[in-house]
């Protein structure tokens, strides 16, 4: 392997304070693993967090954190979707157009976003804000049609609720997802989660929506529940057996069948889960 | 008799801050943990042997099994990974449990990690979730806290360490080879098998890799016996699992059942399909299992059954269309998907999904001509068992399995007629006539 030169000055132009931060934050991510090499995708993922896409620089700072060539770090970085090759808009808005959310409506949505943006799958809005996407099934095909702005799940979209979602993000608005954290972050701070940097923001948002509870809700309001193990002594067993308190989250009977996140005035998507969107607003 | 429904990872999720630790522990979390470490670890494998668990992550092969295959230990490390890649199309159960409930993963790899003598394992997690992602973090971190994790977990000596790896958008990581690729830091690309994990697997050392729900499944396990997880399914097909309905169903989500329930039974559950409509297609087990039918409402869905009716159980991704869909139009798109995502290792995957993408293209336009339907089926059995990985015989599944029941439909987009169906009336939001026509077809990944 022909390592590229790895010593106190680097072939990267970051700035000294910029550089420093990094490479702590590199050793960091090496840190976790028995062998460093295994840190190159966060690290990737890292200098996106600082250039907002994989630049020139964030190449030769992997090459030089994991002793590989250039050419090296570039062939893994252009092998993964996540990584962009140009600057990436502050806003990755993903419309799932794999097959049963194209179905459902996602190439209606994407097409109508796609007109509104003025932008194609992959581009970038003028003014950099958004960089629209056709995404792969996201694994939230029970929420159909679904669309992702930076990783966050936006669920149960129609071409109306997409873009007024995108025009909220052009007015530099906050969004709130379906299901994730209160608010949407930038696409560099994303990239700096996924590098495996906790933004603190793991309590915020629900834990799951109305479909992911569905099958539970049935089960409870019909009693139904996994069988008893034998042998085991009922009065042995951990609070869990305790039946909560009503009206609280974890009671079934007052609950409605609902966890709909969206509370923000305005925001798209109010529906109750367990039902389907079906208002004809198009 | 069990009922029909049996939530047991599912049981927390309705829990007030369901993801955290607090709130497992008062579901009996770490039960499994405690009874696990009281024992020795071959008892452990003995008892998810005896359990009857099979991977849930597609393949069904035996959990117990796989952690039996290890060499015995020559003092150098051995690696527990977990696939948390979820990219299957359809596919969508681990993500929600891991939004919903981290812990009951966490604590499974802690068992899984004990009984195989593995001190570091590794949680591999698609890129695409970044609330999963800080949930993972977070769970991991409660755990050390709380000395489920780190050194001397519980006073039992045993160390272990977990990281929680993020993905960067790829679906052949889910492929446990390539996913050990990818967490080397590599382009992820199957390798060649043999040598398998279990004996050359993460950095060549002595691996396994399962599925998330294969591992949050034995907590259960361990705290409840291998008798009772076993009194669940069929004799074959035992204990619980997750199984999601998608798509035109009146009241989609996540169904926790014995395996064998059947698609009548849970669409019955689900509210039906969606009102004024009836059942046209579905996957049993995701885009890369065979279509069924509505004759096949009544197949039990486990492992045998579903292979005898000629699919797979798969990942019990049940994504339901209706009959305003054109079967044509959706097997264009999965396999515009699978043409997306081959690694591009092997030619008969590479060139061939090419070329479906391509077929399948013209024939949706109205531009393709008699021979093309044996054309698709011709290149189908040329990447059939003669890809390098399963990826490839996936990506002919929808093809070959739809032409077998909807060979008529094909035949109605052929010469210069097109597609005969309107999309706008496939999508949850519209059936009303003044919709713009959705520019269906027209989409696909470059
Ligand atoms: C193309 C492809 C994609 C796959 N994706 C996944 C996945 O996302 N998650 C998963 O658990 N298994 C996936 N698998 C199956 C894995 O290779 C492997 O069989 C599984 O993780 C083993 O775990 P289990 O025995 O617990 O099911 C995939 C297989 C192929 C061929
Ligand atoms: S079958 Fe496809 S995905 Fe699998 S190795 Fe071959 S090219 Fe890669
Ligand atoms: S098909 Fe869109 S999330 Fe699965």
């Amino acid at each position: 392997m022909t390592a590229e030169p790895v010593g106190a000055r680097s072939r990267t132009g970051y700035d000294a304070e910029t550089l420093a931060a990094l490479t702590a934050d590199a050793e960091q991510i090496t840190a976790r693993y028995p062998d460093p090499r295994s840190g190159l995708l966060p690290m990737l993922h890292l200098v996106q967090s600082v250039d907002g896409y994989v630049s020139r620089d964030g190449i030769l700072f992997c090459a030089e954190q994991l002793e590989m060539t250039a050419a090296e770090v570039s062939a893994v970085a252009t092998f993964y979707t996540q990584y962009k090759r140009h600057p990436n808009g502050t806003y990755t808005v993903g419309v799932c157009t794999n097959t049963l959310c194209a179905v459902m409506g996602g190439d209606a949505i994407f097409d109508r976003l796609s007109e509104h943006l003025d932008v194609g799958h992959d581009e970038t809005t003028p003014d950099g804000s958004i960089t629209l996407e056709r995404v792969e099934c996201n694994a939230a095909c029970d929420y159909a049609p679904v669309m992702m702005v930076n990783w966050e799940f936006f669920d149960n979209q129609t071409p109306e609720s997409a873009t007024e979602i995108a025009d909220r993000l052009r007015a530099g608005q906050d969004v709130t997802p379906t299901r994730g954290a209160a608010s949407v972050c930038s696409f560099k701070q994303t990239s700096r989660v996924l590098a495996g940097f906790p933004d603190g923001r793991a309590d915020e948002g629900t834990g799951a929506g109305g479909p992911t509870l569905e099958g539970l809700r049935i089960a409870r309001e019909r009693g139904w529940t996994a069988p008893e193990p034998d042998g085991v002594d009922a009065a042995g067993e951990p609070a869990a057996e305790v039946p909560p308190e009503t009206g609280t989250a974890q009671s079934s009977a007052e609950r409605k069948p609902t966890t709909t996140q969206d509370e923000k005035p305005g925001m798209p998507d109010a529906s109750e889960p367990g039902e389907r969107t079906e208002g004809s607003d198009d | 008799m069990t009922d029909m429904l049996t939530p047991v990872l599912t049981d927390t999720w309705d829990a007030q801050r369901s993801w955290t630790l607090e709130s497992y522990l008062d579901h009996g979390g770490y039960e499994g943990l405690r009874a696990a470490l009281a024992q020795d670890p071959a008892d452990v494998v003995q008892a998810v042997k005896d359990s009857g668990l099979r991977g849930r992550g597609g393949a069904g092969f035996p959990t117990g099994m796989k952690w039996g295959f290890l060499p015995a230990p020559d003092g150098g490390p051995r690696y527990l990974v977990v696939n948390a890649d979820e990219s299957e199309p359809g596919t969508c159960k681990d993500i929600p449990l891991m939004l919903a409930s981290p812990q009951h993963l966490v604590e499974g790899v802690a068992i899984t990690s004990y009984a195989i003598g593995c001190h570091h394992a590794f949680i591999y997690v698609r890129g695409e979730v970044l609330h999963v992602y800080r949930r993972l973090l977070a769970a991991v971190q409660e755990a050390y806290d709380a000395g489920y994790l780190g050194t001397d977990i519980q006073g039992s000596g045993f160390d272990l360490e977990v990281t929680v790896h993020a993905g960067a958008g790829a679906y052949i990581c889910g492929e446990e080879t390539a996913l050990l690729d990818s967490l080397e830091g590599k382009r992820g690309q199957p390798r060649l098998k043999p040598p398998f994990p279990a004996v050359a697997g993460l950095y060549a050392r002595p691996t396994v890799v399962n599925n998330v729900e294969s591992i949050a499944s034995v907590p259960g396990i361990l705290a409840k016996g291998a008798e009772w997880f076993a009194s669940m399914g069929t004799e074959k097909s035992q204990g619980h699992g997750l199984f999601s309905l998608s798509g035109h169903v009146t009241r989609p989500g996540q169904f926790e059942a014995p395996l064998g329930i059947t698609l009548r039974e849970l669409l019955e559950l689900a509210g039906g399909v969606r009102e004024g409509h009836e059942l046209k297609f579905w996957t049993p087990g995701g885009s890369s299992t065979p279509l069924f039918t509505a004759e096949h409402l009544d197949v039990p869905l486990d492992y045998e059954s579903v292979g005898a009716a000629g699919s797979m159980l798969g990942t019990r991704a049940l994504q339901i269309f209706d009959e305003t869909t054109c079967v044509v139009r959706a097997v264009s798109r999965w396999t515009d998907f699978y043409a997306h995502e081959s690694c591009g290792k092997c030619t008969p995957c590479r060139e061939g999904t090419y070329w479906l993408k391509q077929v399948l293209h013209r024939i949706e336009a109205g531009e393709g001509t008699g021979p093309d339907i044996d054309l698709l089926l011709d290149l189908c059995d040329n990447i059939l068992g003669r890809a390098f990985c399963a990826l490839g015989d996936g990506a002919t599944s929808p093809i070959t399995s739809s032409i077998q029941y909807f060979r008529d439909e094909y035949e109605a987009h052929l010469d210069g007629r097109g597609c005969p169906f309107d999309p706008a009336r496939s999508t949850l939001f519209d059936d009303t006539p003044e919709a713009p026509p959705a520019l269906a077809g027209a989409g696909g990944h470059r």
